[in-house]
């Protein structure tokens, strides 16, 4: 479960303050898969990093699988970070000089498991996003819906509690983002809960929640669009 | 992850080329800088003797000028004259004792067709061999007899026995010298004591001679000294006149272990010196000295100031040359701030990230020193095309295995050091403010 509670985020320069969120409470339950809507500069990126623990809040509370992260120290955040959250970025963000074989390796390192298992994790993986064949090719050989597979791989190899992903098809044509849609959807059905933040209505409405960022706030002037309740 | 580590800096390196083997040449030039001067260093500052160096002293006793000391702050004279070295010698108050000088003799090897050749002689007393653990090839150096009934013996050097006997035993052969035959009592085999310390007032560099004749038969020969001789007065009356005389062109070395021995020894020359002021020589006050070798070597300032003052040059040079490299470092973490950052989103700790740039720094560091090594050696040769193929800086710019070894290391850690603070700026690089730019 990941909850937040009157969390803020202030942005301080010499002259200027910036709110870029504020009280801002949120819980999602394990398993869900939750969409993060909101207009530019809303405050859902600084959401999703203050969530994957790559920033820190300013106040309120945070408490990710029932842990309070706030005064962990940056190897406390590190490892929580690598064992419970895989993300998945808008341009893919794989490293262009390792082939895809040891991209999806490069959590596994972090976390220390052994050659074999890190092995085995990693075909496993491959074989789920459908590109157990591409071990070998370097990131440029591939389509970018290759690409993004080869992220969500990533991501999933040290399974993660969590999988956060910042407009996963921002980057892709409407079939890939359409197969990289179904491939989330098959893994959140699985049981990881998926947070992800989009533009797309019409994404978001594939997800079981949306939740409205406005102002950093969520935003409670229009009802959350309980999907999976209209689904069920 | 050390190897993993390794492997993501030959990436890093390979992607970056052009910046890394900047990195790698600034830290081989000022590597190079520094081994070249830092050999020259280690060559002169060595311990020539270590098994023994502090058993082994060398002798002062002040016979000089009444109005001027031999050298400020009133120190007693480097060499002893005749009159001393002699009778300090015959009196074989120490367990050990060594009285030669530096001289010169022509060889005259047997058949018609080779020419006769000057070799460098060292005139000395039979304990020089064993003092100094002098090594050989065939045979040995002579005995006290030799000394007492000046017999015409000799050990010679490789070289000459190469020269004259074809490099074969010649121990019990006869060789001439300056028209006179000696009996071959020994070949030396090849001795290189760096600096020579028996006698550095005669160059600390030079070659060991290559001929050995006893002291005795080096005076009743009448063979004066081929190296440094300093006069407060004039010596008069020849060859007899010379040896009465107040020069100075003799070392005396002692063999004293341990602290009693030195002090009784100490004692024995103070006796001495009172019974001269005695006879009426040795006008200034008694002070006399005994160093042992790395003593003297100190005492004589063997390493040349301007050597000193190269190497601190050659130092700072290296700080420049790291200066650049630790600027060529933050532009190389400039450029990788998205691949820092997306590490650290998967995982990777500030620590992960320091081990991960510092281990490459240390690969770009071991590139540096062993281009270093090649620069040192173009240094070295350098300085050999500069002041030509004199034997003694043959001598001083011929590379030490440790030298190569303390050329990678200081590199790596030059580079090491030249690394943290790029490798600190980048960990703390703010992974949420890069990723989304990737």
């Amino acid at each position: 479960m990941l909850r937040m509670q009157d969390v803020s985020k202030i942005y301080r320069t010499d002259t200027v303050e910036t709110h870029a969120l504020r009280q801002f409470s949120l819980q999602v339950n394990e398993g869900e898969f939750v969409s993060v809507t909101g207009p530019s500069g809303s405050g859902k990126t600084t959401f999703l990093n203050i969530a994957g623990l790559l920033e820190e809040a300013s106040g309120g509370i945070y408490e990710l699988d029932g842990r309070d992260v706030a005064g962990l120290n940056d190897s406390e955040r590190s490892r929580l970070r690598n064992e419970k959250i895989g993300f998945i970025f808008q341009s893919f963000n794989l490293i262009p000089e390792l082939d895809v074989f040891d991209n999806v390796d490069v959590p596994l390192r972090y976390r220390g498991f052994d050659a074999a298992e890190r092995r085995q994790r990693i075909e496993r993986v491959l074989d789920i996003v459908g590109l157990a064949s591409r071990s070998k090719h370097l990131p440029s050989q591939l389509s970018g819906g290759q690409q993004q597979r080869v992220a969500i791989a990533r991501a999933l190899a040290g399974d993660p509690r969590f999988l956060l992903a910042d407009e996963p098809t921002g980057n892709l044509d409407s079939q890939m983002a359409d197969s990289v849609m179904e491939l989330l959807t098959e893994i959140n059905g699985a049981g990881t809960t998926i947070i992800m933040v989009t533009h797309e209505p019409s994404l978001a409405e594939r997800a079981q929640r949306n939740i409205h960022v406005r102002d950093g706030q969520v935003f409670d002037g229009e009802p959350e669009i309980h999907l999976a309740a209209q689904t069920a | 992850m050390f190897r993993y580590y390794l492997k993501l800096g030959l990436f890093s390196i390979r992607k970056n080329p052009v910046l890394s083997s900047l990195m790698v040449a600034a830290i081989a030039v000022g590597i190079g800088a520094c081994m070249t001067i830092l050999n020259i260093d280690y060559v002169m500052s060595g311990n020539p003797i270590p098994h023994r160096s502090d058993v082994l002293y060398h002798v002062q006793v002040d016979s000089w000028d009444p109005n001027d000391p031999y050298e400020d702050p009133d120190l007693p004279p480097e060499q002893v004259t005749y009159l001393d070295g002699h009778a300090l010698w015959q009196a074989q108050a120490a367990r050990r004792q060594v009285l030669s000088y530096k001289s010169s003799r022509v060889v005259q090897p047997a058949g018609d067709d080779e020419r006769p050749f000057a070799a460098l002689t060292r005139s000395t007393t039979s304990d020089f061999f064993a003092m100094f653990d002098t090594p050989f090839l065939y045979g040995g150096g002579w005995d006290a007899s030799a000394d007492n009934n000046e017999d015409y013996v000799v050990v010679i050097g490789r070289e000459v026995n190469e020269r004259v006997f074809g490099g074969r035993d010649s121990v019990g052969e006869t060789i001439v010298l300056n028209n006179q035959p000696y009996r071959v009592m020994g070949v030396m085999d090849a001795w290189e004591p760096l600096p020579k310390f028996y006698d550095v007032n005669n160059g600390p560099f030079e070659e060991v001679e290559e001929l050995f004749i006893p002291f005795s038969v080096s005076i009743a020969n009448e063979m004066g000294s081929a190296g440094n001789t300093s006069c407060w007065k004039p010596a008069e009356g020849g060859w007899e006149g010379r040896l009465a005389s107040e020069c100075i062109w003799m070392q005396l070395w002692v063999e004293l272990h341990g602290e009693r021995e030195k002090e009784a020894y100490l004692a024995f020359l103070d006796g001495y010196a009172e019974s001269q002021k005695a006879a009426g020589r040795f006008p200034r006050p008694v002070n006399n000295r005994l160093n042992n070798v790395t003593e003297w070597m100190d005492d004589r300032e063997v390493v040349a100031e301007d050597v000193n003052v190269l190497l601190g040059i050659a130092v700072l040079f290296l700080i420049v040359c790291l200066l650049n490299t630790i600027g060529l470092l933050l532009a190389k973490v400039a450029r990788r701030t998205g691949d820092i950052s997306l590490r650290r989103a998967l995982g990777a700790s500030r620590r992960a990230v320091f081990a991960q740039y510092i281990v490459e720094a240390g690969m770009i560091g071991a590139a540096g020193g062993v281009l270093g090594i090649g620069m040192t050696w173009l240094g070295l040769q350098g300085i050999r095309g500069l002041y030509g193929e004199l034997d003694f800086i043959a001598r001083l710019v011929a590379m030490d295995w440790p030298i190569i070894f303390m050329a990678v290391g200081l590199a790596i850690v030059a580079a090491l050091a030249a690394a943290l603070y790029p490798t600190w700026r980048a960990c703390r690089v703010h992974p949420a403010s890069q990723l989304k730019a990737l």
